[in-house]
Parts: C-alpha cells; sequence; structure tokens
C-alpha cells in the first residue's frame, strides 16, 4: 500500500511540474496565439540554470556558485525569460511560421549545446551531485517526497491563480483580442509585437520555473531530459485539455502524462522482449497520433475556452453577451 | 579546405532538392511543414524496399554501372520512390491537413505537421529498424577526380551532383517555361485572382505536393546514397532545409535552391573550426543571423 502511495506521490509530482510548463505554454498559444516550437529548451534552460547555480563545485566545469535554492530557481527563470526576449526580439516582426522555426531551432541548438559543452554543462553525462534543499534536514524520504510534491503544487497553484487573474485583467482581453485580430488591436493604438513579446518572455519564464523543479526532483539533468519530445509531449497535454483554458491544461497534462506512463508501463510488461528496443518508438507514434487525432476530432480539446465576455458598459448599460458560436474561438488565427 | 567545398556542394545540392519543395509548400499553403523532411526518409526506404525487389526478380538489374554503386533496380526503385512519395505527400494532405485548412488556422496545420512528423518517422523505425543501412553494401572506392591528392570524390557523390543539378534546372524550366509552371506561380503569388482566371486551386495544391513529395524522394535517395539510410535522417536535416528557405527567402525557388548551397557549404567549412558536435545548432544560427540582418531572405518578400 505504502508502495503504490508513494509511487503515486511520484508520479503526480512530475505531472504537476509538467502541468506548470503546459500553463506557460497556455499563455502562449492559448491566450496570446503564439507559436512555440522550442519547450524544451526554456524548460531545459530553467533545469540547468538551477542545477549550476545551486548545484556543487564542479572541478573544471561551471559551477559552485552555491546559491540558496529560491536564488537559484529565480536565476533558472531569468535564465528562460532572456533566452525567450532574444528569440523574440529576433522574430516578433515577422510571420508566425518564422517564431515556429526558430523555437524549434532554439531547443536544437540548446541540446546541441549542453551535450558537447562540457566544461559548462557536464556534456552528455549531465549534472550530478545536486543538493535538494531541506534534503538533509528531513531524513524519511517519503515525508520529503510528500513535501517536494507540496511544494510542486503550491507553485502550479500560484501559477494557476495568477494566469487566471492575468487572463481576466485588460491585459488578458488584449491578449485574446491579438489572437484574434491583429490589425483591429492594432488600430485601438495597441502594440501587438511588443504584447505579443511579453506573453511570450512571461510563458517562457514559467516554464523555466517548471524546469527548475524538474531538476530539483530528480536532483540531475541531462541532454536526455530537453530532447523534442518533451515539446511534443507537452503540445499534446494542451491540446488534448484545450488550449485557452488552464483548468484544460492541467487535466489534459494528467491525462497525457498517465497515458504516457501507463503505455510505457504496459510495453515494459506485455511487448515481447525483442520489441523493448522499441518501446520509445511506438510512444512516439502515440504522441503523433494524439496530437493529429485531437486537432482532427476535437481541434478545441475535452475543456474548450470559457468565451469570456467583457462586461465593460456601454451607452445603453451592460454590454449584452453575444449569441454563443458567434464569438470566433480559441486558437485560430490567420 | 578544397575537400570541405566540394562535400559542401554536395549536401547543398540534396539540400536544395527538398528545400524547392518545401519552400514551394510553405509559399502556396502558407504553412511551416515539419514533416517535409520526413519525406526524403520515406522516399530513401521505399526505394531501398524496390531496390531489393527488382534485384532479386530481375538478377540482370542488381549489376553495377561502371564504377557507381547504382544499378538499375536501384534506378527504377528511385523512379517509383518518386512517384509512392509524392503519393504519400498527397494522402497526408488529403487525410489531414486538407481538413484542419478547412476548419482550423495555419499553426494547428504546423502542429500537426510534428504529429505527422513523428508518426511517419516512427512507423519506419517500427517497420525497417533503428539501424543504419546502405543500398549497396560494398565499400565504393574514391576516385581521384583531381590533381591535388587532398581531394577524394566518389564517383557516386560526382553522379549525385549532376543528377540534382539536372533535376532541378528541369524544375526551373517547368515553372518559367509551361502553362502548368506559369499556374503554379500565380496561385501562390495571388490565389483569388489566379482562380478567377480559370486555374483550378485544389489541383494545384496536388501538383505541388506531387513535386515536394517527388523531389524529397530524390532528395533522400541521393542523401542514402552519399551517406546512409536512418530512420533519422529527415530530422536530422530538417532544420537545415528550414535554413535554406529561409536565407533563399520563404517562397522562392531560386531562393531555396541557393539557400541550400549557402546551409550546405556553411555546414561543411564549420567542421573546420567548430566541433562536429555542435554542428546542429549550425542552421539555427544561420536562420537567426538571416532573419535579423535580411528577414525576408535573398530573393522573398514581405508579405
Amino acid at each position: 500500500m505504502i508502495g503504490l502511495i508513494s509511487y503515486l506521490v511520484f508520479f503526480l509530482s512530475g505531472a504537476m511540474i509538467l502541468a506548470i510548463a503546459v500553463l506557460g505554454l497556455n499563455l502562449q498559444w492559448g491566450n496570446t496565439g503564439i507559436f512555440n516550437g522550442g519547450v524544451a529548451a526554456f524548460f531545459g534552460a530553467g533545469a540547468y540554470a538551477l542545477i549550476i547555480l545551486g548545484g556543487p563545485d564542479r572541478p573544471g566545469e561551471l559551477g559552485g556558485f552555491s546559491l540558496s535554492y529560491p536564488l537559484a530557481i529565480l536565476g533558472g527563470i531569468i535564465v528562460s525569460g532572456v533566452l525567450a526576449l532574444v528569440v523574440g526580439i529576433v522574430t516578433a516582426r515577422l510571420r508566425h511560421d518564422y517564431l515556429a522555426i526558430a523555437t524549434f531551432g532554439v531547443a536544437i541548438a540548446l541540446e546541441s549545446l549542453v551535450r558537447n559543452a562540457e566544461y559548462l554543462f557536464g556534456g552528455a553525462k549531465g549534472v550530478r551531485g545536486f543538493q535538494r534543499p531541506l534534503e538533509a534536514a528531513i531524513a524519511d524520504p517519503f515525508t520529503y517526497s510528500l513535501m517536494f510534491l507540496g511544494l510542486v503544487i503550491v507553485c502550479l497553484l500560484g501559477v494557476y491563480i495568477g494566469l487566471e487573474r492575468l487572463v481576466r485583467s485588460p491585459f488578458g482581453r488584449l491578449l485574446r483580442a491579438i489572437r484574434e485580430d491583429e490589425t483591429a488591436a492594432r488600430a485601438l493604438g495597441k502594440s501587438p509585437a511588443n504584447v505579443r513579446l511579453q506573453s511570450f518572455v512571461l510563458g517562457a519564464m514559467i516554464m523555466g520555473l517548471a524546469g527548475g523543479l524538474y531538476a530539483t526532483f530528480y536532483a540531475f539533468v541531462s541532454p536526455q531530459d530537453i530532447r523534442p519530445i518533451l515539446t511534443f509531449q507537452i503540445w499534446a497535454m494542451l491540446i488534448v485539455g484545450g488550449a485557452g483554458n488552464n483548468k484544460g491544461a492541467i487535466i489534459g497534462t494528467l491525462i497525457v502524462w498517465g497515458g504516457w506512463v501507463a503505455s510505457g508501463w504496459a510495453l515494459a510488461k506485455f511487448a515481447p522482449a525483442d520489441w523493448q528496443l522499441y518501446t520509445g518508438t511506438i510512444q512516439y507514434i502515440l504522441i503523433g497520433l494524439v496530437i493529429v487525432l485531437t486537432l482532427l476530432a476535437r481541434p478545441r480539446g475535452l475543456f474548450p475556452e470559457e468565451l469570456t465576455v467583457s462586461t465593460a458598459t456601454g451607452p445603453d448599460g451592460p454590454v449584452k453577451p453575444p449569441e454563443r458560436g458567434t464569438v470566433s474561438t480559441g486558437g485560430q488565427q490567420s | 579546405m578544397i575537400q570541405s567545398l566540394f562535400d559542401g556542394i554536395l549536401v547543398g545540392a540534396i539540400l536544395s532538392l527538398g528545400a524547392i519543395g518545401l519552400t514551394m509548400m510553405m509559399h502556396i499553403l502558407r504553412f511551416a511543414n515539419f514533416s517535409h523532411a520526413e519525406l526524403l526518409t520515406v522516399g530513401a526506404y521505399v526505394a531501398l524496399v524496390f531496390d531489393a525487389v527488382f534485384s532479386a526478380l530481375v538478377p540482370a538489374f542488381a549489376t553495377k554501372w561502371g564504377s557507381l554503386s547504382l544499378t538499375a533496380a536501384l534506378a527504377v526503385a528511385t523512379l517509383l520512390s518518386i512517384a509512392i512519395t509524392g503519393a504519400t505527400a498527397v494522402a497526408a494532405d488529403r487525410l489531414i491537413f486538407k481538413r484542419l485548412r478547412e476548419n482550423a488556422g495555419p499553426l494547428t496545420m504546423v502542429f500537426a505537421s510534428f504529429g505527422v512528423a513523428l508518426v511517419m518517422r516512427n512507423v519506419i523505425s517500427l517497420l525497417f529498424g533503428l539501424q543504419t543501412m546502405h543500398y549497396s553494401n560494398d565499400i565504393a572506392f574514391a576516385m581521384v577526380i583531381s590533381l591535388d591528392p587532398l581531394l577524394l570524390i566518389k564517383p557516386d557523390q560526382f553522379f549525385v551532383l549532376i543528377l540534382a543539378l539536372t533535376a532541378m534546372a528541369a524544375l526551373h524550366l517547368v515553372m518559367t517555361r509551361t502553362p502548368l509552371g506559369f499556374a503554379l506561380r500565380a496561385i501562390s503569388e495571388n490565389p483569388p485572382l489566379a482562380q478567377a482566371n480559370g486555374i483550378n486551386l485544389k489541383r494545384m495544391v496536388t501538383i505541388t505536393w506531387m513535386i515536394g513529395g517527388g523531389l524529397a524522394a530524390l532528395a533522400g535517395v541521393f542523401y542514402a546514397l552519399t551517406n546512409q539510410i536512418s530512420p533519422i535522417m529527415g530530422r536530422d536535416l530538417v532544420l537545415s532545409l528550414f535554413a535554406a528557405t529561409i536565407v533563399g527567402g520563404i517562397g522562392s525557388v531560386p531562393g531555396a535552391f541557393i539557400g541550400g548551397f549557402v546551409v550546405g557549404l556553411a555546414s561543411s567549412l564549420a567542421l573546420l573550426v567548430i566541433p562536429s558536435g555542435y554542428n546542429p545548432a549550425l542552421p539555427f544560427m544561420i536562420i537567426l543571423i538571416t532573419l535579423y540582418f535580411r528577414p525576408f531572405g535573398l530573393f522573398g518578400e514581405e508579405r
């Protein structure tokens, strides 16, 4: 029984960390319509920055800053944000396709950088030896993992509440206005390029937080953790849950991550021995199918974006809500 | 140095073939198709299958031509592969992209293209295994073409380069001299106006997928002949292909041609100064530099 519970705690910790990254993507794609093909890069930047800033001295390699945990995780968030700022500034004025290609490129470039620059990022062997916060003080591993799950949930709730407030604020309306009709937003004196950049950077910082927590969870990070499949998994979670809906994003994460873990377990248990090498291959096909089939069959996800109506008063009292279906909906733009 | 130049030109020609199809597709359908590179893989494996079939059926087909590792079997298999890969591209459009085009935006198609790429690549891995393969297991000996002993050119490489250039020249003639070429260019430039002139948009979209898939198959076979066949060859090339289209300017066929050579030469020459492990990051650097200094590439136009 305790084995099952401790596995559940392990599973939930992983899922909730990913859910934070999915919320970051939801701000970018769901609310602003920005395509991010390099989630793994921003996640990875947060993970590597945390472990290098807060980790031990590694002879001959970058490290030994020994920052306290909150500072290290903040450092990870900032590094992710700066990376997003650089990519965003170059591509902000361009067609959306370019951002898709450039962000995908960032992830490939970062992976090749951390894999090769051994003196900076540990190379293919990754960075080990991270001392998790308070681990020395809490002797019992189960208590510690419960406490860590608590920390992750607090972070998730913080991000969730912050984003819910944000999307209901005037800034949130501005994001959706830009997503739906950039020209109209510009006609109202808004600067779509600037606002998109802000949303992109903020979303990337949230992914950086998730990456930092992920590196804390495993006390280890390596190039294996930031392969492109991570980006596709996080997309699948958001697409299944419903772009534009934060609650849907979290539930989508649980469904897709549950499916991923379950399929891995089932393949390991039931697949013939000579198929074991292809477990990952089959799981990749599943993720690809989930993305394509959801987009075809249920493009707005299981929990579609709730259509919000501005409560601003017009000259004749409150503006009446439009009929459902007349409002254009999430994730679509031309 | 000379060797790097030659290798760069060879890789460049292969990238150009792939990038031309990609840029045409991006121009007419207005979305970045991340599954395009997987069509190279599909093309290489389809040719592998038919090469084996023909070699087994007609033993005379299996003899090599001169010092090339090319056989009649592989030549016929490549022609078949061009048709089948073109048909695969059309099928992907009919099953997936066409429906999304009608119901959702271009970026939804980009999401889907990543999904399609994942499925294509990993189904190929399942069918053929993760190991690398070759059309011919004999080692093709390098032939010294120049007097410089530092320059080694395999007959296969020389042959591939000539054939790639011929294919692109033929496409250029089709695009600039035939009614079909005019129609394709018109529909990419201004779909409503072209349709008003009686050009069938759906037919042109299908033809674009056919051409894109066919060129990708050719590029895939050429890459396989000069390197090796593996399920991840498309994944390894995807960013280089996009870099080539961006350098040339999205939508420009001559741009993609030149962009391919720029990216090929840059990757090859970079090996002289940067450790090879960093090579996957190079297309990204080229993309960033291009977007910063010349956002619409060498021949592209603002849209």
